[in-house]
């Protein structure tokens, strides 16, 4: 599951919370969806547990070509 | 030169002595009037005309004053002018060199903005139609900014607040003066070259309307349009609204409150997901036990527990069942033979079959009136024929002849009736019943008187 099926992802775990919620599935269906149900969640968190923290600033070389090096924030020098 | 007491100048002394008077008069000096025929030509000076109820001047705007002018100069503008008089010997005329431009009323700058305003409206820039929705999961968020200000101080801070595991890149760039406006610009077309940047903050903090100018400035608006990635503008603060911001797909009043409209999607994502992963597991939990329950239920019935029970019940069950199903039977039959009753006699009265019947009937009754008709009217023949027979006989000499009277014919057929018919010695025929007498005449006797 990529990052791009994410919005997907989080579509599909709502449309199964919905019909556990409803009541209206046979049991073994349930159950099949239930697990579906695991999974997303779990693929879901982890794409937001995976995201970290990154600052960069953008850097041209002689020939215009675009690079990034690591941005040190100016200090906060807030009373 | 001096000829006769006369001061007499050349043209080109004259000249350059009003030269020298007027330059040196008015070295720097303002100037209200109307602009009308200005033209830029290809050099990129501009010529026009500054005039009054009453008079008119030449002027010049040359290319690098031009530059400096932010508004756009055009006919029938009200103008301050501050520039020097200069003369022109060769033509003889004086013109104004125009150092600066003020439009006379507005600011300068107001006056731009509104100039380029308009013009971007009309070309349909600020329509909301174009206007892209902000990514609800930004992974990659660019900022143009400069890396000193406190733009990007107060969004780092407000991101790392809310939700510290961005990505986030910086185009750096001066926010103002000179040139900054062409790197804001260059920023954002840096960031769409990455092209993984979900979204893109092009923004500064607070300062004057001049400090803000970068981003009033038609070269940032394009790039704003231009640009395949949503862009927010985050310029000053509440208070200050710039073309960027009418351009952007959406305005934040602040650069920390375009931080808090990048991240809150994103915080808000993870609420959702945890709180769909709580009624995920809640909703199978209440399932599972209410099975559960269902079974013990099943468990501890007596259907499980007295096996001759069901069968009991299911006896009593069957008893109903076929009793209701008799009756059931019956009535529905009764109600079957009731509507084949009367669809049959209705079905009788309209078939073909009973008018055919019908006719028939109605054809033999006529057939034996026909006939008892016909036997009368025979019998009626039969007796008229009778009675005309019988006159015919009584009229017949034959039924004469029978009664003994006899029929005296002469030769030619005729009935002799009266005796003078005849003469002695003519042939007579006499006919009888039977037969007949060829008769000679010997005597006639005619009757002596009557």
């Amino acid at each position: 599951m990529s990052d791009l099926k994410f919005e997907d992802c989080l579509a599909r775990l709502e449309q199964i919370v919905a019909a556990l919620e409803s009541g209206n599935l046979p049991l073994e269906e349930s159950l099949k969806v239930f697990e579906e149900g695991v999974t997303l969640a779990r693929h879901c968190g982890r794409y937001l547990e995976d995201a970290e923290r990154r600052i960069e600033v953008l850097a041209k070389d002689e020939t215009g070509a675009l690079s990034t090096r690591p941005f040190a924030a100016p200090t906060d020098e807030e009373p | 030169m001096s000829t006769g007491g006369r001061t007499v100048f050349t043209v080109s002394e004259l000249t350059e002595k009003l030269r020298a008077l007027l330059e040196e008069r008015f070295p720097i000096i303002w100037v209200e009037g109307e602009i009308s025929n200005f033209k830029v030509y290809g050099s990129g000076h501009a010529y026009f005309t500054l005039k009054d109820a009453n008079a008119q001047m030449r002027a010049v705007l040359f290319r690098n004053r031009a530059r400096r002018i932010r508004f756009e100069p055009g006919d029938g503008l009200h103008v301050l002018a501050m520039g020097s008089v200069e003369v022109y010997p060769q033509r003889g005329e004086y013109q104004l060199v125009v150092e600066l431009l003020e439009p006379r009323g507005l600011g300068a700058l107001q006056l731009a903005f509104d100039q380029l305003k308009a013009r971007l409206a009309a070309e349909g820039l600020f329509d909301e139609g174009r206007k892209r929705p902000l990514p609800r999961f930004p992974r990659k968020i660019g900022i143009v900014t400069s890396p000193s200000g406190a733009a990007i101080r107060d969004m780092l801070r407000v991101i790392g607040r809310r939700f510290g595991e961005l990505h986030i890149v910086l185009a750096p760039c001066r926010v103002q003066g000179d040139g900054a406006a062409e790197e804001i610009a260059q920023g954002i077309r840096d960031l769409n070259g990455l092209g993984d940047v979900d979204v893109i903050i092009a923004g500064r903090g607070g300062g004057s309307l001049e400090d803000l100018w970068s981003f009033n400035e038609e070269v940032v608006a394009r790039a704003i349009v231009a640009s395949k990635v949503p862009v927010i503008s985050a310029v000053g603060h509440e208070v200050d609204v710039t073309i960027a911001d009418f351009v952007a797909d959406l305005r934040a009043p602040t650069p920390s409150a375009a931080a808090e409209l990048v991240v809150r999607e994103k915080q808000a994502i993870v609420e959702t997901v945890a709180d769909l992963t709580h009624r995920l597991r809640r909703s199978m939990g209440r399932r599972l036990e209410h099975e559960r329950r269902r079974t013990e239920a099943l468990v501890t019935r007596r259907v499980l527990t007295d096996p001759s029970r069901p069968l009991r019940d299911l006896h009593r069950r069957v008893d109903t069942a076929r009793t209701r199903l008799g009756r059931g039977i019956d009535a529905l039959v009764r109600r079957v033979a009731h509507r084949l009753e009367l669809a049959t006699a209705g079905l009788r009265s309209a078939s073909p079959r009973a008018r055919l019947a019908r006719d028939r009937h109605r054809h033999e009754r006529l057939e034996a009136r026909l006939r008892v008709e016909l036997a009368h009217a025979l019998d009626r023949g039969r007796h008229r024929l009778g009675v005309a027979a019988g006159q015919l006989d009584s009229l017949s000499p034959l039924a004469v002849l029978a009664r003994g009277y006899s029929l005296t014919r002469t030769p030619d057929g005729a009935v002799v009736r009266d005796a003078r018919q005849v003469r002695p010695g003519d042939d007579v025929t006499v006919l009888l019943q039977v037969g007949q007498l060829d008769c000679r005449v010997i005597t006639t006797r005619e009757p002596q008187s009557e």
